[in-house]
């Protein structure tokens, strides 16, 4: 029988980490590409979007991110496409991250006065312009806190494509379990890893906020 | 050429039918005991003696920044290696109640933060006891100010609740994995659990925002919201 020991155990899962947060900077980015342009096509109003993107967001935050995993995983492998669970992972995520950061986004345009939004049409800015000069660094400002703070969502999220068979840091620790049967040691470093992942951006996510509040 | 088959799915519908209870009855119980941790942790983050408070800050902190899936798993693979043996259904709600207290714990919090201070020197003033102050002047209409964050927080953890499956407790996602693994319908299985859960937070949100107004904060003067 092979001893493993405490090191083994945690050497093994930070090398999985590497992969939950590979997967979290996909899903971040991607989401955040996606969400920006689901934003615009609201504030654009072009036809249809209103509803269009209202539908899209019910649908990603009603139904389990579990569930939208398995449908990109299996619906990715029923038009034809042989893709690795890495891909089907980053594709949900993707798709969920963006409902999200596009809603809260949408709320930090929303605190924006109105007045900001006429002065700029009287200035007849065109939308681009609005948006690059006028909305937009009003709308960032406010946006960094949530923003930041949904980040910790993500990296949580990834703890779900374990379950499609992405090895990320709960697979890794699902894996090791099997070799070591030492559940309560290995689970309690998986959770400790995912704590000082998610930890520091939580922190600050708040401190971020506190900034933001006392520097109006 | 794709070919969907939805009827074998749906002729399947007792599992589902009984995985979707399943999964509401798990969420119940979990919202009920979830939120009365997060009343109690709330109550001791705000007016808690300090060591209660700060051990409650840790859960809250640890909770929060870990997935729900490894909680689980810590729960049902870990805690055996304690002595503690939990079936796959009484893990789930542990960890959904732990988990969705620490959530309720901040929302609550944030509602008794902003209890006017006047209404806590009345009530003082009429000779109420402490816990009266709080269970019935204090509590009511904080739960009433962050009733819709509270609301989405049960609806998340009851989504959350598809993890459950993966511990074989015999929720809505474990009946889908259970149909494909008959007819290998994997896509349309999920579909149509997804239909399920979509429906299943439309109706819990607004189950709860009748409820809400009806039974837990109702029977109060408007003046503490």
């Amino acid at each position: 029988m092979v001893d493993f020991s405490m090191w083994d155990i945690f050497r093994n899962l930070l090398l999985a980490a590497r992969w939950t947060v590979g997967l979290s900077i996909v899903a971040f980015v991607g989401g955040g590409m996606v969400g920006l342009a689901l934003l615009l096509a609201r504030l654009a109003q072009l036809p249809g979007a209103q509803l269009g993107v209202a539908a899209y967001v019910q649908l990603f935050q009603g139904t389990p991110l579990l569930m939208q995993l398995f449908l990109a995983y299996f619906g990715l492998a029923l038009i034809g496409l042989n893709v690795s669970a890495w891909v089907a992972a980053s594709l949900a995520l993707t798709l969920y991250t963006s409902a999200f950061l596009t809603e809260i986004w949408r709320g930090c345009v929303n605190a924006i006065p109105k007045g900001q939004w006429e002065a700029a049409d009287s200035l007849a800015l065109s939308f681009g312009e609005k948006m690059r000069h006028v909305v937009g660094p009003q709308a960032l400002r406010i946006a960094v806190p949530p923003t930041v703070g949904f980040l910790v969502q993500v990296i949580k999220g990834t703890a779900l494509a374990s379950v499609i068979g992405f090895i990320e840091l709960t697979k890794a620790g699902t894996m090791i379990t099997n070799a070591t049967f030492k559940p309560f040691t290995v689970y309690a470093c998986v959770a400790l890893l995912y704590f000082a992942l998610c930890w520091p951006v939580s922190a600050a996510s708040r401190k971020l906020e506190r900034s933001f509040k006392h520097g109006r | 050429m794709i070919q969907l088959d939805f009827l074998a799915v749906l002729s399947q519908w007792p599992a589902l039918l009984q995985g979707a209870a399943f999964t509401l009855g798990l969420s119940a119980v979990a919202a009920v005991l979830g939120v009365g941790l997060g009343v109690f942790c709330g109550w001791a983050r705000s007016e808690g003696p300090p060591w209660l408070a700060a051990l409650v800050s840790a859960y809250v902190e640890l909770i929060r920044n870990t997935p729900f899936i490894v909680q689980l798993f810590f729960i049902f693979f870990g805690l055996p290696s304690l002595g503690v043996k939990l079936s796959p259904e009484v893990a789930s709600i542990i960890a959904m109640v732990v988990n969705l207290g620490a959530y309720a714990a901040e929302i609550v919090r944030a509602g008794i933060d902003n209890t006017p201070k006047g209404q806590i020197e009345a009530a003082r003033s009429l000779a109420l006891s402490e816990l009266q102050v709080f269970t019935r002047v204090v509590l009511p209409p904080a739960l009433g100010r962050v009733w819709p964050a509270l609301t989405s927080q049960i609806v998340i953890v009851m989504l959350g609740s598809a993890v459950c499956g993966q511990i074989s407790a015999q929720e809505l996602s474990y009946a889908a994995n259970l149909i494909h693994s008959r007819n290998f319908r994997a896509f349309e299985a999920t579909i149509v659990a997804t239909a399920i859960y979509l429906a299943l937070s439309i109706g819990v949100r607004q189950l709860l925002n009748w409820l809400g107004p009806r039974f837990i904060f109702g029977r109060l003067p408007a003046a503490g919201r």
